[in-house]
């Protein structure tokens, strides 16, 4: 395999570290409807236009992608599989994928899907008409076209090689439209119909209170007993904004599962009043949590107030004990924890904030202010009304903060406003800033620390054209030495020597769920692993 | 009477004008959007032309007075608009949510008057009693707790006793069903929400039933008929009661009132998909249009039970004519 065609697949790579449940060695059993909580309303269906688990939990049962994160070991950050394609090939120069679609698949409304359809879909993701949202439209800046080359061929071309391209493609977000619909209803009408190629068929949605699915008979995947899938009846999503309700809702059995993670006092909680009858998979999570401070105001434009406020942080400590209380885990730099492209410790150890003595660190801390002059300084924090882990991880930095003389402050915030004030009106000091993604594809993830006047969600509001240049770079080298080797210089200059952005901490996702619900893996992102078509109930 | 009916029913169009432009511009004084909300409520990557879009599409950049024109417009042709969350229309997802706040008030309220004016009474006739006292302290106790607490403590009793009894943890379903498609699941699901509303009502309901019955009870007109030799059973609930019920039946209105939308925090306890929850996700969504629909008709609903408890009063004190 060429260099760069293992960099396609390899990019995507990385150690898989989870504490997933094992697959199951017996036999599954076919029947019964999965009742799933969820935490957050239903805006629109269109997958395109959303960005909320709260339209992905309860809808993406209904879709097909085109790939998709291997269900049955999704924390693996390499292993893709065909979902409606039946095989794909990348030409040697890396820039010409093609893809085989399988003939097999039908919408739900009976027409048969064909290659039409995936291009029409993907035009609508890359390419949208005038006044069409596609919210991940960026992610795919390599493609120049997307192309049908048979009833069931269809091939992307790519201006570059890149690594990214095929992680992306995996987006769970990406369902796969009908050419017919879009050609016959218009761009709007999946934000509230439903016609896809998934394992389940809609049947209703009360608004607030659920979101019905029944097995789809025709489904293109065949299960281990070799019949079609799905193992289940039907599921309903159930919607429950609390987070007490849904864990009440899992004792009581009136839901079996949620897929956005429980602090770990409810996972306690459950084990202790339910024993062997809840099993919990826990994962690192593709959330990084961490601040940064906005350059745009003269205060931190110093590089050593802004070097001063990360070294404050003990980091190693902090891990050991906010992890008992908040769902935050990992200490890790700008990549995916155990991804290849991440930082050892070692490696990690090198840059200001991440050391073992934190004695050492703090006193670092305490000159570079008085260097700068402003020993005392008050520092305004940021944050989110959330409690996890917003507010947790903020009181304990204000703390961190404090113990190098900083006289820190928080201002919290509701979601809405909170994104007003740092995305409209820029004046924050410092704020908690975080970095949400679904499949692990440090490329995509790490675009966030370019400049600001391209990265729209640059939060420190700099411009810093070193790294914008190695970001370009990473992105279009194909080979996976030189990426790993750019991702640390990167990493370097964001983390340390400019200090743009400081990472405390990785999230950490813990769901616990009833043992019976069999076949459902943690995977490294709430948004992945949702199409159910593997889950089976043991009961 | 006439006269006074149509002067009330026009008074209601200032009423709620006002409460439009109260609603309508606090809304816009709270920043952010629903389209930033929608768009990049997870920290991803944020596509500013996604979010541009959005707010074309909902009409957020036209100018104040369009968007406020727009509003009472639809107000008053009686088209509430889209979600702007959603996308659909407002009177489909109000229809679920009313009823089933509409069931719980009903309930609650009822719950609230069987315990109230029984107990009220009791505690009037055994004035300084131990009767007394316990009706007293168990009202008191009814005002102190607030009633999503004692949802909170309903629902943990239920699933820790019913472990400890039957090995299997077991708590009030959580979706609602029609009470015409199976009042078995509807009532063991509404049950505990009206109880733990209802009580928090009735203590209000027994002080006031008790103060108003222990006013009527020191009338000359009760020492005249206790004089003549009526049995205290005929005094109480042929002179006393009734005349004593004008200021619970206020009580009693205004709080089915406020059951309608109020129920914020016993919603969101229960997970109940009512009014309140409602009410809750579009103030944090942003959704200017389900707010502004929620808030006028919360407030249709409060100046409707005000009018309807003034004419009930005029059944029960004929002496009590409106002009």
């Amino acid at each position: 395999m060429k260099p760069r065609n293992k960099l396609a697949i390899a990019l995507g790579a990385g150690a898989a570290f989870a504490l997933a449940a094992a697959s199951p060695a017996m036999a599954v059993k076919r029947g019964g409807v999965l009742n799933i909580v969820v935490g957050s309303k239903i805006p629109s269906y269109d997958g395109h236009r959303e960005t909320t688990f709260g339209m992905i939990h309860p809808i993406r049962p209904f879709y097909s992608l085109l790939i998709r994160v291997n269900p049955d070991n999704p924390q693996s950050t390499s292993d893709f599989q065909c979902d409606v394609c039946d095989n794909w090939k990348t030409s040697d120069d890396g820039k010409t994928i093609t893809f085989k679609i399988r003939e097999n698949v039908k919408f739900h409304d009976g027409t048969p899907l064909t290659a039409d359809d995936v291009v029409a879909t993907y035009q609508k993701l890359i390419f949208p008409p005038k006044g069409i949202a596609s919210s991940r439209k960026a992610f795919y800046g390599m493609v120049d076209k997307v192309e049908k080359t048979g009833k069931y061929e269809m091939v992307f071309k790519l201006k570059y090689a890149t690594g990214g391209f095929i992680p992306a493609l995996a987006t769970p977000f990406n369902f796969v439209y009908s050419k017919k619909d879009l050609d016959t209803h218009g761009y709007k009408w999946h934000q509230k119909n439903i016609n896809g190629t998934g394992a389940f068929t809609f049947v209703q949605h009360q608004p607030g209170a659920f979101v019905e699915g029944k097995r789809y008979a025709n489904y293109h995947l065949k299960g281990e007993d070799g019949k079609p899938k799905p193992y289940l009846d039907g599921y309903k999503a159930i919607s429950a904004p609390k987070m007490a309700v849904r864990l009440q809702a899992i004792r009581g059995d009136r839901a079996q599962i949620e897929f956005r993670a429980f602090p770990p006092k409810a996972r306690d909680d459950l084990k202790k009043a339910l024993g062997d009858k809840i099993t919990v998979q826990e994962s690192d999570w593709n959330c990084v949590m961490g601040f940064s401070a906005n350059q745009k105001l003269k205060k931190f434009q110093d590089v050593r107030i802004r070097q001063a406020l990360t070294l404050a942080m003990d980091r190693w400590g902090g891990s050991k004990y906010l992890s008992q209380i908040a769902i935050v885990k990992t200490v890790g730099g700008m990549v995916f924890p155990n991804h290849k492209l991440a930082a050892t410790k070692a490696e990690l150890q090198k840059m200001i904030g991440y050391s073992s003595d934190l004695k050492a660190s703090q006193e670092k801390a305490k000159k570079l202010l008085a260097d700068a002059g402003v020993s005392g300084m008050t520092v305004e924090l940021l944050n989110r009304a959330v409690d996890q882990p917003y507010k947790v991880v903020g009181t304990w930095m204000l703390g961190q903060w404090k113990k190098v003389g900083l006289v820190p402050n928080q201002i919290v915030l509701p979601t809405g406003p909170w994104y007003a004030k740092f995305r409209k009106k820029k004046d924050q000091e410092t704020m908690i800033d975080f970095n949400c993604q679904g499949v692990v594809n440090p490329l995509i993830d790490a675009s966030k620390w370019q400049s600001a006047d391209i990265a729209t969600n640059n939060r420190g509001n700099y411009i810093d054209r070193q790294m914008d240049k190695w970001y370009d770079q990473m992105n279009r080298t194909g080979d996976e030495a030189e990426a790993a080797s750019i991702m640390r210089k990167y990493e370097q200059r964001g983390l340390d020597e400019k200090a743009h952005f400081a990472v405390n901490f990785w999230w950490y996702k813990i769901n616990p769920h009833r043992s019976y619900v069999k076949g459902w893996n943690i995977a490294p992102s709430h948004y992945l692993n949702q199409s159910l078509d593997q889950v089976w109930l043991d009961k | 009477m006439f006269k006074y009916t149509i002067k009330r029913v026009l008074l209601m169009v200032p009423t709620l004008f006002g409460a439009a432009v109260l609603v309508f511009f606090l809304l816009r004084l709270i920043p952010g959007d629903v389209c930033e909300l929608r768009m990049s409520g997870e920290g991803g990557f944020v596509d500013d032309e996604a979010i541009r879009i959005c707010q074309e599409d909902l009409g957020l950049n036209d100018s104040k007075i369009v968007q406020f024109g727009t509003f009472i417009y639809g107000f008053m042709v009686f088209d509430l608009g889209e979600s702007m969350w959603t996308g659909k229309a407002i009177t489909h997802e109000l229809n679920l949510r009313f009823k089933l706040s509409l069931q719980v008030a009903i309930m609650a309220s009822l719950i609230s008057i069987v315990i109230a004016i029984p107990l009220g009474t009791i505690s009037a006739i055994r004035q300084d009693t131990w009767l007394d006292y316990a009706v007293r302290t168990f009202s008191i106790a009814g005002i102190a707790i607030p009633s999503f607490w004692l949802g909170i403590m309903i629902i943990l009793g239920l699933l820790i006793s019913t472990q400890a009894w039957f090995g299997e943890p077991w708590m009030p379903p959580i979706e609602y069903v029609s009470p015409f498609e199976d009042p078995v699941s509807n009532m063991v699901q509404l049950i505990w929400p009206s109880i733990a509303t209802g009580y928090r009502y009735s203590a209000v309901a027994t002080r006031m039933t008790r103060s108003a019955l222990l006013e009527v009870l020191r009338e000359d007109y009760v020492r005249t008929a206790r004089a003549k030799g009526l049995l205290e059973k005929i005094i109480i609930n042929r002179h006393a009661l009734k005349n004593s019920m004008l200021p619970v039946v206020t009580v009693i209105g205004i709080e089915f009132a406020f059951l309608m939308g109020g129920l914020v925090v016993t919603e969101q306890v229960f997970n109940l998909n009512g009014v309140g929850k409602l009410f809750v996700e579009s103030v944090q969504n942003h959704d200017f249009n389900m707010t502004q629909a929620l808030v006028m008709l919360v407030a249709l609903i409060f100046i409707v039970t005000n009018f309807v408890v003034d004419i009930f009063y005029a059944w029960l004190d004929p002496r009590i004519r409106y002009s």
